[in-house]
């Protein structure tokens, strides 16, 4: 049999810190003490997230939710909740505080997550076309098919304020209107599966848990613009996506929800699988479709919009997959249920791969609104190993790096850019004081180089000479002048570049230098590198007290810069020493000092 | 299935609705469900899997039914497992091996007892419900 009840105290580090186990310990006392250990297992969990508010208590079956218990408190909680059934309001969470905007009724909610996107994600089995419908799928199909016009559904998309979750944030329904408003004829509906920023995966694990909502979705876009076929532009990194996907297509055709004649409504669409090779230029749309085309995935002037001349010429809408989730919900709930959740400026909600320096790194989905400081402190559980927050870099390489000043900004399309960043697609990796800005802007620089196409001469040189600035500061040899050169040449790209790769690509440096020109001053002036990264700045030398001459280091050393008796202090050369650091990581004693 | 009509789909759903809500889907009382996305299977999700089912088939337990779902977010936790059982509490724990799979037959299923250290919080409410 069973116990009663079981009382799950938080076991993550920001708890455990805060008197966590005194409390555990507190509570089996205090069940102990009333007889009631055969109806009341008191259980350590791992962190359960709210780490601010912790330690966090948990009583199951009926799920209370008490926030900032302390040991003393134990005694309370036994005696009034689980003796006398009495909750014990003043430990409870107070919903008010939650600063996120959902007046969802109904919804009785400490959780700082909202999952709309990501609604049957890791609920039912992506395998299973049943799970799908039973759970309310291609209910919004239904209704577009039997119970709305074309101009219906874009209207109740437009009302519905969704903005685009591929980067650039443009109205999804206007999009559609666009494309719904030119000459009947063949057009075309695809689904932007290429995310190619470095550190996201949120649409791969849509796609993954939840392949059928976004079949469903460009089933219903189809209708709503007038085009009978749908491609899905997925990378063939995606393995286990796409297999999932060609399940879920083969199944919506046996049970007739896409083909010829769709549930007998007369409407036709069909979806198939482009597989791209993985270059991050086409995600871009203009290469995207030259890329489905068949020919090389390079970016094309805009206008004409792909609303207007797309796919083989035909009007075409592009939409991201984050973007579609969210279709067959506005579709069944409602375009005025959908404007509740988040901001005025981006109504929903907004999936983040949460990465970087933070205890729990994952995947969220957040109401539109929540502040930074939510995102990497109470769903992210805080800086890893205690470190000092630094910034928050968002929209991947086409972003900003975000400081400490703006944890609190609710963040939306607006709010980011005005801060010098952008949603992007969402990608978030948290960077601390371990983390050299410079060296992560030329990270994403590098990045951007290497995927440039080459098209156009703003992003293929200006790219290059962005990177040789960074480098030549990141090793010690910069001067003020480069600051000034790599503003400019941002600028130059910003205004030039014939896509959004090069126009965005100088977005970190430019945030970089916003918010953190000491770090790159101290670089050029004192060729210091607080975090320790940037490997050229760094100087490596023995310990002469530490050092037992045990011979290890003159061994690891690449260069033979290292010499030295044995058993007598070893000496390293300066002038030969490359600074590769494996004589550091490979000493004993901790006699290698690095600074 | 041949193709549907709508009201065929209407059907359907209604009928597996009922079959979810339903305690007991085709006599299994006990429902284990292993996070299976790319994250989930690169941290061992499949080696979780397997211990289940084995430690299942060593204890003679029939009445549990193994599922997989995708990704639930928690990467920090993988591989996740959620359990639902009879006069138990629905909980998802986190970092399951094979081990912990196995001790959730053990400890959970036959026990009756929640695991330490391992309970994961479910990341937002349904609102499908
Ligand atoms: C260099 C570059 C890469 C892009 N990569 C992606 C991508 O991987 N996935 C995506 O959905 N959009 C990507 N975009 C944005 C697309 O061009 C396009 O705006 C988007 O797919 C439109 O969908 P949405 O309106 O639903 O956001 C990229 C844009 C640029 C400039």
């Amino acid at each position: 049999m069973g116990y009663k009840h079981y009382i799950v105290t938080c076991g993550g580090t920001a708890c455990q810190s805060n008197r966590g186990v005194e409390l555990f310990d507190a509570l089996k006392a205090a069940v102990k003490a009333h007889g009631l250990e055969d109806e009341v297992q008191v259980v350590a969990s791992g962190c359960l997230g709210f780490c601010a508010q912790g330690p966090i208590v948990k009583v199951l079956p009926q799920d209370t939710f008490y926030v900032n218990v302390k040991p003393e408190d134990a005694e309370e909680i036994i005696a009034e909740h689980i003796v006398k059934g009495r909750t014990v309001n003043r430990l409870l969470y107070d919903k008010e505080q939650s600063k996120i905007n959902v007046k969802v009724k109904d919804i009785d909610f400490y959780q700082k997550q909202f999952r709309i996107v990501l609604r049957n994600c890791g609920i039912i089995n992506p395998e299973s076309i049943d799970e799908y419908i039973a759970r309310d799928g291609y209910k919004g199909l239904e209704r577009a098919l039997f119970e709305m016009t074309p101009e219906q559904i874009v209207e109740e998309v437009l009302k519905s304020g969704l903005r685009g979750r591929g980067g650039a944030g443009f109205p999804t329904g206007m999009k559609w209107k666009f494309a719904a408003m030119q000459p009947a004829g063949q057009k075309y509906m695809v689904c932007n599966a290429d995310e190619g920023d470095p550190g996201a995966y949120m649409d791969r694990s849509t796609l993954e848990g939840d392949p059928h909502s976004i079949l469903e979705a460009m089933t219903i876009a189809g209708k709503a613009i007038g085009a009978s076929k749908g491609f899905i532009y997925i990378r063939a990194e995606y393995p286990l996506a796409i297999e999932r996907l060609q399940t879920a297509i083969k199944q919506s055709h046996e049970y007739g929800l896409l083909g010829e004649d769709i549930l007998g409504s007369g409407f036709s669409f069909d979806i198939e699988l482009r597989f791209g090779a993985g270059a991050f230029v086409c995600g871009e749309e203009t290469a995207l479709l030259a890329s489905i085309e068949g020919r090389r995935g390079m970016p094309s002037p805009r206008p004409p919009f792909p609303a207007v001349k797309g796919l083989w010429q035909r009007p075409t809408v592009i939409n991201n997959v984050e973007t579609l989730a969210n279709i067959p919900v506005i579709l069944t709930k409602g375009a005025d249920w959908f404007r509740q959740i988040g901001t005025a400026d981006s109504p929903g909600t907004k999936v983040f791969a949460l990465t970087g320096k933070v205890n729990n790194s994952g995947l969220i989905e957040v109401p539109m609104g929540t502040t930074l400081r939510e995102i990497v402190f109470d769903i992210g559980g805080g800086i890893l190993g205690g470190k000092k927050f630094k910034a928050v870099q968002t929209g991947g390489p086409s972003g900003g790096m975000i400081p400490a000043e703006f944890l609190d900004t609710p963040i939306d399309f607006g709010s980011l850019a005005k801060i010098g960043s952008i949603m992007g697609s969402g990608g978030m990796i948290v960077m601390s004081e371990d983390d050299c800005i410079v060296n992560i802007a030329k990270f994403y620089l590098d990045f951007t180089c290497d995927e440039s196409c080459g098209k156009c001469a703003p992003c293929r040189i200006g790219g290059r000479k962005l990177q040789q600035y960074l480098d030549k500061i990141c090793s010690g040899r910069g001067t003020d002048e480069d600051i000034e050169k790599l503003r400019e040449i941002s600028d130059a790209m910003t205004k030039a570049s014939l896509c959004g790769l090069g126009q965005t690509c100088s977005n970190p440096i430019k945030s970089s230098l916003r918010y953190f020109m000491e770090e790159y001053q101290e670089h050029i002036h004192e060729h210091k590198c607080r975090a320790g990264k940037c490997q050229k700045l760094l100087t490596y030398s023995i310990d002469p007290d530490k050092c037992k001459g045990c011979t290890l280091c003159a061994r690891l050393c690449p260069v033979k810069a290292i010499s030295g008796e044995v058993k007598k202090p070893h000496m390293i050369d300066a002038s030969k020493c490359i600074k590769c650091g494996q004589c550091f990581s490979g000493c004993k004693f901790n006699a290698i000092t690095r600074s | 299935m041949a193709k549907m009509t709508l009201a065929d789909l209407k059907k359907l759903r209604e009928s597996k609705q009922q079959a979810m809500s339903e305690r007991d889907p085709s006599n299994k009382d006990t429902q284990v469900i292993v996070g299976m996305g790319t994250c989930g299977i690169a941290a061992g999700a499949k080696d979780t899997f397997n211990a289940i089912l084995d430690e299942l088939e060593k204890n003679n337990i029939t009445t549990v039914l193994l599922r997989q779902t995708g990704c639930m977010g928690a990467c920090a936790s993988e591989p996740t497992v959620e359990v639902i059982a009879p006069d138990m509490p629905v909980v998802i724990y986190g970092k399951v091996n094979g081990d912990v799979g196995r001790q959730i037959v053990r400890e959970h299923i036959i026990g009756k007892k929640l695991i330490d250290n391992h309970i994961v919080d479910r990341p937002a409410l349904d609102i499908m419900k």
